[in-house]
């Protein structure tokens, strides 16, 4: 029933400007993947090479063993959910659901029931008469949402939907698009630069860099074996600590430090201290100048300016070699 | 105590922004407000330029609207040239901006040769040259002679001349083209994609998200070039040398308003014809306003 995506040596130019180069990838039938990088690594523009809105510049784009890099983007079973929404302002909700539909010729009552039916789902029934201008960003989403649901596609497709709302509104659409993913078990592609939002909800990430995949796994699995400094850094929330060590680098999340027992890292001066209620977030500076970010749990009374003693959990220390690369295993 | 409140007053902004305010007032009030307020004195009048007015009532919008043939026969020129010439002159507007913005090379170009005759249009010379242009043995008939075609005299046949006419018009379409390329512009790329995502091809794409998204431009136009045909003059004067011939068929409201006030010197009678042809227009703006509310979307 779901359907799978693979990328085989593709590639993405502009003119004599190259943005992708040889990139390959598996997507699996049901999996929610989500491209995960920094501004300009790519991610947009691969998903946009997928929905058929960019050109492939090279290698193929393969949707269940069909070959569609030139296949149009209507016909590649494909529905995209927009960063800005892309609802059509002069039609109302109903008329932005059934558009789609409309121009594929479809029964009224097949249009009909379809368009109750994702209104259902979103409930966003009452909205069904309004126009865009009169919903609130969050209302916007789920009728963005609610337009690709009506297409019945095989596979979904998002480009950065949540970063335009609050970061409340943002949590709470978190958690409806991955209850949607349970519910209707398609293969969704998801682009954020926004790594706690790929953490929640991804079977997989992809992490890209400058038009390359630095890695492809499933969360914890990037977070617990990063395969280099660059993934190290990017996926976890305080980031990674790096130390010197040696020729290499030593990384040391911030949660995985204590005042009282361990491997001893030295004394840190205390810049900033964060109390979250539940947890305390400490900004230090380790010898050298290096800045040190300790996440320690409950509330803790640490003063400003003073030394304190850090030790860290030996079995979760990750090492890389000069290069930035992984060495050996952790956790 | 009164010098220092004169000096902060002159030295105040609103001083100084009223006294670049001022050139613009003197002008609004003494050549535009003023003489309007005069006119619509002198419309109850039977002011002729020689012999002091005097007040004749009703009785030159009475004569107007039930015993002047040549009110209705400008009338009915006019409004066929308001008609016929507006939205041909809008549909060729929005064809070549939506060609232009179509992502062509050279585009400042073409938007400058197309822009050009605008400039050009409402002036004597162009109209003259139209007036060759149509003639018997003018270039549009010399074109048509080697296909065998005998054309006639486009501007002095009664069933063409006004066709010249709004040709000219419809030629001058490089100012609302503009206006269009510039709303096409405003249109966010990501709805044609969500369109083509729908399996909107072009002309979909066209009806069903172009032309109401460029709704508010197509509205501004609307008024605009209407209001100017309306009011358009020189073409009608210059090719019809004045007369608004033959046997009429050319006779623009405004010409035959000039006859009447610069070839008959009935000042009050053409104030009247002055008027009502305002409160045709401010009907029209009116309705058009009315109207606007269900076919002119707004985002945001």
């Amino acid at each position: 029933m779901a359907t799978s995506v693979a990328l085989n040596s593709v590639a993405k130019a502009y003119g004599a400007v190259s943005v992708i180069e040889n990139l390959n990838l598996n997507i699996e039938p049901g999996e929610f993947t989500v491209f995960v990088g920094p501004s300009g690594c790519g991610k947009s523009t691969l998903l946009r090479m997928i929905a058929g809105l960019e050109p492939i510049s090279g290698g193929d784009l393969v949707i269940d063993g069909q070959r569609m890099n030139d296949v149009p983007a209507a016909q590649r079973g494909i529905a995209m959910v927009f960063q800005s929404y892309a609802l059509y302002p002069h039609m109302n909700v109903q008329q932005n659901l059934a558009f789609g539909l409309e121009t594929a010729r479809m029964p009224k009552d097949v249009i009909a029931q379809r368009v109750q039916h994702a209104a259902d789902i979103l409930k966003i029934e009452p909205l069904l008469k309004r126009k865009p201008k009169q919903l609130s960003g969050g209302q916007r989403q789920r009728v963005a949402i609610g337009r690709a649901i009506v297409r019945e596609p095989k596979i979904f497709l998002f480009d950065e939907p949540l970063s335009n709302l609050d970061a409340e509104l943002r949590v709470a659409m978190r958690v409806e698009i991955a209850k949607l993913h349970r519910d209707l078990g398609n293969t969704m592609i998801y682009v954020t630069h926004d790594q706690v939002e790929a953490m929640t909800m991804a079977d997989k990430i992809v992490v890209l860099r400058a038009g390359v995949i630095e890695q492809v796994g499933a969360p914890l699995e990037l977070y617990n074996r990063p395969r280099n400094l660059f993934v190290a850094g990017f996926i976890g929330s305080p980031k990674m600590n790096f130390l010197p060590d040696g020729n290499g680098t030593l990384g040391i999340r911030p949660e995985h430090v204590s005042l009282s027992s361990g491997v001893p890292l030295g004394d840190m001066r205390v810049e900033v201290v964060e109390n979250l209620g539940g947890q305390t977030v400490v900004h230090a500076t380790a010898a050298g100048g290096t800045p040190f970010t300790l996440l320690l749990d409950g509330q803790q009374r640490i003063d400003v300016g003073t030394s304190l003693p850090v030790f860290m959990d030996p079995d979760h220390a990750h090492r890389f070699d000069a290069k930035g690369e992984r060495i050996g295993g952790a956790a | 105590m009164i010098q220092s409140h004169l000096r902060r007053l002159v030295g105040s902004h609103a001083v100084a922004g009223y006294g670049f305010l001022l050139p613009w007032l003197i002008g609004f009030f003494f050549l535009a407000v003023g003489p309007s307020l005069i006119s619509l004195y002198l419309a109850f009048t039977d002011f002729d330029l020689l012999t002091s007015p005097e007040w004749v009532g009703m009785a030159n919008f009475e004569r107007i609207l039930t015993a002047d043939a040549k009110f209705m026969a400008s009338m009915r020129v006019t409004f066929m040239f308001v008609i016929l010439s507006v939205p041909l002159k809008l549909a060729l507007a929005l064809i070549v901006a939506v060609a232009l913005n179509k992502g062509l090379g050279g585009l400042s170009i073409y938007r400058a040769i197309f822009y050009l005759p605008s400039l050009l249009g409402a002036s004597v010379a162009i109209a003259i040259l139209w007036r060759q242009l149509f003639s018997g043995d003018g270039l549009v008939n010399m074109a048509l002679e080697p296909f065998g075609i005998i054309g006639p005299s486009w501007i002095s046949n009664p069933n063409y001349s006004l066709w010249t006419l709004v040709a000219l018009s419809v030629w001058q379409f490089g100012a609302p083209m503009i206006i269009f390329l510039a709303g096409l512009r405003q249109i966010p790329a990501d709805l044609y994609e969500a369109a083509s995502l729908d399996g909107a091809g072009p002309w979909r794409q066209f009806r069903r998200i172009t032309v109401p998204m460029i709704t508010p431009v197509i509205f501004f136009n609307l008024i605009i070039q209407t209001i100017d045909a309306f009011k358009s003059f020189t073409p009608s004067f210059v090719i019809s040398g004045g007369t608004g011939g033959p046997i009429n068929s050319t006779l623009f409201y405004t010409l035959y308003l000039y006859q009447e006030a610069f070839g008959f010197f009935r000042m009050g009678y053409a104030s009247a014809l002055a008027w009502i042809l305002l409160i045709i227009i401010a009907v029209f703006t009116a309705l058009s306003f009315l109207s606007s509310r269900y076919w002119v979307h707004y985002d945001e």
